[in-house]
């Protein structure tokens, strides 16, 4: 049975629908290089975790689906990334964006800015939005995060105001608001606490009716709990890509097993 | 071994507490002596201006020698166009040149910008003033306050620029990839996210600026020059509280020594006004959260 499971894995059946692909992915920093040649194919409405020990290159590779790496003077970038089956060349930056969201690891709500206006401000400072569908999308938005309630009456108020977790549902509604087909999250609860920490979860679990999700976590419990399937990064290589359980339970590589039960990392 | 041992002994104790002690008692006396001449200042001018300032000061012209009263109503006003043509020059490009320094650093130019600045913030005001001079004086042919302003706003430039670059790179990196990961472009991202995190800053910086102009005396000497009568227009010599507070001060009138003091309160307080008004307007919704 366990050899069916795995058999699974490899075979990429034809009703597969892949949002994120990318070949022969390689960064370097200052000529060092970071990750090397990514084969990863990402499936449609799915939670994708990426699991591996710290400086193994999930960060990097993560920030090269949304060309985050343009921003490092010192960062090049090879291979080819598509999105949708187009090579997110094709797009432009802007766009790319617009259409693969990311949640980073510290809450980063725009401290100057209301908890309304931090979930319009993808839509206001990108100039495509209508002053009468603002309301709708805003309460939209922190609904699918499971903030609405706890601020439906003080949306007027700092977004500092709020506790870590409450920020960082913010800034997953703040995304969300946007309407991306693809949510990045680069360890999006290890800043918080363990109630916040469920709350995300739940969050991630509902949204891939919706969205597509790649998660970074040092927490394989989280992994296990959340994600579809899973990638182990080691030293910038992906040395395992199956599913979740597969990972957990019947790993090919000695490497994974390793790492999921704990022994280094 | 006693668990004792491992601790200072008392000797040791006592000389690190004098040390400490000692340490202190400078820190005391440097602010001591950083206050006393600014409280001096301010009690002095306070005290010497406040029995001449009345209304007839604020909104009366300078009388003739001999006669009492009038007031410096030209030079006031005069000294507000000059900090408004100031600020139209200086907080613009200051402003824009701390962002080029601060968000696009790294290229030889944004280098030869913050080497500029170092050199123009060290430049003396004098020099500056015969800048403007050859440059809009020789030029146009004529004292004018557009000259004054002219030669205030370059003085204000480096400082504008310095406070900028340095707010904006208080600004967490965070807050910038947040706002890009949005797909906000880049200049938007400086100015509606960046920036207005930085304003509070950026506010402060610039009220020091104009303060320290709204007092410049030397630059004016061969700029706005003065001007006895009441003046608005841009292209003519202007009169200024500076100038006006120099001019009395060296005469040999009592009377007129009185309205010198009296002058420079109203500067004093001219600042602490624009100060209070500019802190009003751009006072952050959440600036404490900054
Ligand atoms: N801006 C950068 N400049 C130079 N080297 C970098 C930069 N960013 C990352 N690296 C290097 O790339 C490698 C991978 O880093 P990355 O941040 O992707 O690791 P990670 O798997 O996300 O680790 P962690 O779990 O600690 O977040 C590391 O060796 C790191 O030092
Ligand atoms: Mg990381």
């Amino acid at each position: 049975m366990m050899e069916e499971d795995f058999k699974d894995d490899l075979e990429e059946k034809s009703e597969d629908k892949f949002s994120i692909t990318t070949e022969n992915l390689s960064v370097y920093f200052n000529e060092k290089p970071a990750i090397k040649d990514i084969n990863l194919k990402v499936r449609n409405k799915s939670v994708t975790a990426i699991i591996g020990p710290s400086g193994c290159g999930k960060s990097t590779y993560l920030r090269s689906l949304n060309m985050m790496h343009e921003l490092t003077p010192s960062a090049t970038v090879y291979g080819s990334i598509k999105i949708n089956n187009i090579d997110i060349e094709e797009f432009g930056v802007i766009n790319l964006r617009k259409k693969v969201g990311m949640v980073f690891q510290k809450p980063n709500p725009f401290p100057t800015l209301s908890i309304y206006e931090n979930v319009t401000s993808g839509l206001i400072y990108t100039g495509n939005y209508k002053k009468s569908r603002l309301d709708d999308i805003v309460e939209k938005c922190l609904t699918a995060s499971g903030l609405w309630k706890e601020v439906k009456d003080r949306l007027k108020v700092s977004a500092m105001t709020l506790s870590g977790g409450q920020q960082q549902r913010l800034c997953i509604a703040r995304t969300i608001a946007v309407n991306p087909d693809i949510i990045l999250m680069d360890e999006p609860t290890s800043a918080l606490d363990p109630i916040s920490t469920t709350n995300i979860e739940e969050l991630v679990y509902n949204l891939k009716k919706e969205y597509t999700i790649i998660i970074v976590t040092h927490n394989m419990q989280q992994a296990a709990r959340v994600s579809d399937h899973t990638a182990f990064f080691y030293l910038g290589r992906l040395v395992e890509y199956s599913k979740t359980r597969t990972i957990f339970t019947n790993p090919k590589e000695k490497l994974t097993e390793e790492y999921v039960t704990g022994k280094f990392g | 071994m006693t668990t004792k041992d491992i601790f200072i002994t008392d000797k040791n104790l006592k000389y690190r507490k004098l040390k400490s002690n000692m340490v202190l008692i400078f820190c005391v006396f440097a602010s001591i002596l950083t206050v006393l001449p600014l409280l001096y200042i301010f009690f002095y001018t306070t005290a010497s201006g406040f029995t001449h300032l009345s209304l007839d000061f604020l909104i009366q012209m300078p009388k003739p020698v001999g006669e009492t009263g009038g007031g410096m109503a030209n030079a006031i006003v005069g000294t507000l166009i000059l900090i408004g043509l100031a600020s139209v020059i200086g907080i613009p490009v200051g402003i824009l040149s701390g962002i080029y320094v601060a968000e696009y650093s790294g290229g030889i130019f944004s280098n030869i910008v913050k080497f500029v600045t170092d050199v123009l913030s060290g430049t003396p005001s004098i020099i500056i003033g015969i800048f403007a001079y050859t440059v809009i004086v020789l030029t146009t042919g004529s004292f004018s306050a557009l000259s004054g302003g002219f030669a205030l706003g370059i003085i204000m430039i480096p400082t504008v620029t310095r406070i900028t670059e340095e707010m904006l790179k208080l600004v967490p990196q965070s807050i910038r990839e947040a706002s890009l990961a949005l797909g906000i472009s880049r200049w938007r991202t400086t100015l509606n996210i960046v920036l207005k995190t930085a304003l509070p800053g950026i506010t402060t910086g610039i009220l020091l600026a104009i303060a320290r102009i709204a007092g410049e005396t030397a630059p004016l000497l061969f700029t706005s020059f003065g001007n006895q009568f009441f003046s608005l227009s841009l292209d003519e010599p202007i009169a200024s509280l500076p100038i006006q507070i120099y001019n009395y001060a060296k005469s040999p009138y009592t009377d007129w020594h009185q309205q010198a003091w009296a002058g420079a309160m109203v500067l004093v307080l001219l600042v602490f006004i624009i100060n209070l008004i500019v802190r009003f307007f751009t006072k952050n919704k959440f600036s404490s959260d900054v």
